[in-house]
């Protein structure tokens, strides 16, 4: 089951920021989605998440339109970690990661063993077990951005939305958060990530899509995709690639 | 002590309040008076229920608005509910000269005008900058318009039972008052009462609240008519009664944590307590006259948040 947008059309405060878009992600693989600053990436992912409303256009999954199923529902299949690391209350990390399992959880329901045991891997997998009675005003960037993670996977959704998750991480920790998703994506889940390190996207993206003013500029495989003469058109920037690898390395402005 | 055990805590609390309620006054109640059952029945049992319901409303409104909107600051005046009820109110005492059922109703029906205000200025999407901007003009427009009836009052001795009211009291309020006030403020906490699980969701953000399956939009409407229904019965029935809603959650967050659901019933018993406590202290101020609940309020709330911010100077606040 794919997650596929059509035409897909969408305005923010009444100015249009997608422009038919034509999108197909694929379950089981890690699609990056790149582009510069105001491309419509962060957009394109709320629409994917059924966050945003489409002006024109479908979301569907399989065979159902994600506007038409419930919110709870597609709370479970779909986990969307945004661009905002912000938390607005001093919450203990494991009271954030527990969040993940509203979806799952029955109003006034304590958390089941399910829900516990979910907690439970989240943590593990992104290692963050040891912070689990730390409030978040204490943790340092990276550890906060691992806990988000974790509460993301909490619920153990089929698609995973993230939102530059890279932000505030250093390389280290960049890798390490990269290859858990591929670690997702081998377990099938469909992981869609905006990005905007072009070596990191070659490194783990099976399928890239690039944007540029609200369209499609190009979307393909990584190794058709990534090629410095597509990157030169939509970034206007020369690019390096690493010797004997499909990692680009942006090195020189070109002037529009 | 753990979580059940404070709540227990507070629970004795406030019984220990709503008994010093029933007996404490200018005069003690004489519990073998033959006019103790009187007293008791007409006035002090009502006057009591009114300030144990009226506390747990505001208590638990701050801590939800607070949760909502993001914001330590927030309480039930934010809304403009409040001064528009109270807006409601002046008129009929400058230009009616009625109380009791006629104020009531000018008062509530204030509120609802403040409501349908903030339901149009913010119909287009859960905005809380635009929920804080719209109750702030609000607060504003009815603070001004207030003060233009009493400037103009034809009967400048209603002004001074004017900003009597104003200033808010459980005085003399019997079993009518709390009969007319009661079922407003009972659905205003029981709405708000279930806001726990989104207003968890939402110290993530709308975006990964609204990605966790909470219906911002819906919560919105929950939280405007459920405070609105409160503060307006509440503004109604006992005037202006500020502070509550905003020193309450502050106050409780140290002892049950930052969790939004955590701060739910805790901060309706803790504003339960505190109303019936500040009320007992206002008949027991020397002088013939009784403190307006009003003034306690700010008398024992505000000196008492300020110990607070000094103990914690230097943490982190939220």
């Amino acid at each position: 089951m794919d997650l596929i947008a059509r035409d897909l059309s969408v305005s923010l405060g009444g100015r249009p920021v997608l422009h038919g878009v034509d999108v197909a992600l694929r379950r089981g693989r890690v699609t990056a989605i790149l582009g510069p600053n105001g491309a419509g990436k962060s957009s394109l992912l709320k629409a994917a998440a059924g966050l945003l409303p489409p002006q024109t256009g479908t979301v569907t999954l399989g065979d159902r339109g994600i506007g038409t199923m419930g919110e709870r529902e597609r709370a479970q299949t779909i986990g969307y970690l945004p661009q905002d690391a912000t938390v607005h209350w001093n919450l203990h990390a494991g009271d954030l990661v527990a969040l993940g399992r509203l979806p799952h959880r029955a109003r006034f329901a304590a958390p089941s063993q399910d829900d516990r045991a979910a907690i439970a891997a989240a943590m593990a997998a992104t290692e963050t077990g040891d912070l689990a009675d730390r409030p978040v005003a204490s943790l340092s960037g990276g550890e906060r951005a691992r806990v988000l993670l974790a509460r993301v996977l909490a619920g153990r959704p089929r698609w995973l939305l993230a939102d530059e998750p890279l932000a505030s991480l250093d390389p280290a920790h960049q890798i390490d958060l990269l290859d858990r998703l591929r670690g997702l994506a081998a377990e099938g889940v469909g992981v869609a990530v905006v990005l905007h390190d072009l070596a990191q996207a070659a490194r783990i993206a099976d399928d890239v899509v690039l944007m540029r003013d609200g369209r499609v500029a190009a979307a393909g495989t990584a190794a058709e995709i990534l090629s410095p003469e597509t990157i030169a058109a939509v970034f206007d920037v020369t690019v390096a690639r690493l010797p004997e690898s499909r990692i680009v390395v942006p090195v020189g402005r070109i002037a529009r | 002590m753990n979580r059940a055990g404070r709540i227990l805590a507070l629970v004795l609390l406030v019984a220990a309040a709503f008994a010093l309620s029933l007996v404490a006054g200018k005069q003690w109640l004489p519990w073998d008076s033959p006019a103790a059952s009187a007293i008791f029945v007409e006035l002090r049992l009502p006057r009591a229920a009114l300030g144990l319901l009226l506390g747990a409303m505001l208590g638990l409104s701050g801590a939800v608005l607070q949760g909502f909107l993001r914001n330590p600051l927030a309480d039930p005046g934010v809304l403009g509910v409040s001064s528009s009820g109270a807006l409601g109110a002046v008129f009929v005492i400058l230009y009616v000269g009625a109380s009791g059922l006629a104020l009531f109703a000018a008062a509530m029906a204030g509120a609802l005008v403040a409501l349908l205000v903030l339901t149009a200025l913010t119909w287009r999407g859960a905005d809380a900058v635009a929920f804080i901007l719209a109750g702030t003009v609000l607060s504003s427009l009815t603070g001004a318009l207030t003060a233009f009836l009493i400037a103009i009052a034809p009967n400048p001795y209603a002004v001074a039972g004017v900003l009597d009211w104003l200033m808010g009291a459980l005085t003399d309020r019997g079993l009518a008052d709390l009969a007319r006030a009661a079922p407003f403020l009972v659905a205003s906490i029981v709405l708000l009462a279930f806001t726990g699980r989104a207003l968890d969701a939402l110290s993530l953000g709308e975006a990964a609240a609204r990605s966790l399956g909470i219906r911002v939009d819906r919560l919105q409407w929950v939280v405007m008519v459920g405070t609105g229904v409160g503060v307006g019965a509440g503004v109604a029935a006992t005037g202006v009664i500020g502070f509550v809603g905003l020193v309450v959650p502050h106050l409780l967050r140290p002892l049950f944590g930052h969790r939004p659901s955590d701060l739910l019933l805790p901060s309706a018993l803790g504003g339960a307590a505190l109303v019936l406590v500040a009320d007992s202290l206002c008949r027991l101020a020397p002088g013939a006259a009784e403190v307006r609940l009003g003034v306690a309020m700010a008398l024992i709330g505000a000196p008492f948040f300020l110990m607070l911010l000094l103990r914690r100077r230097g943490q982190a606040w939220i």
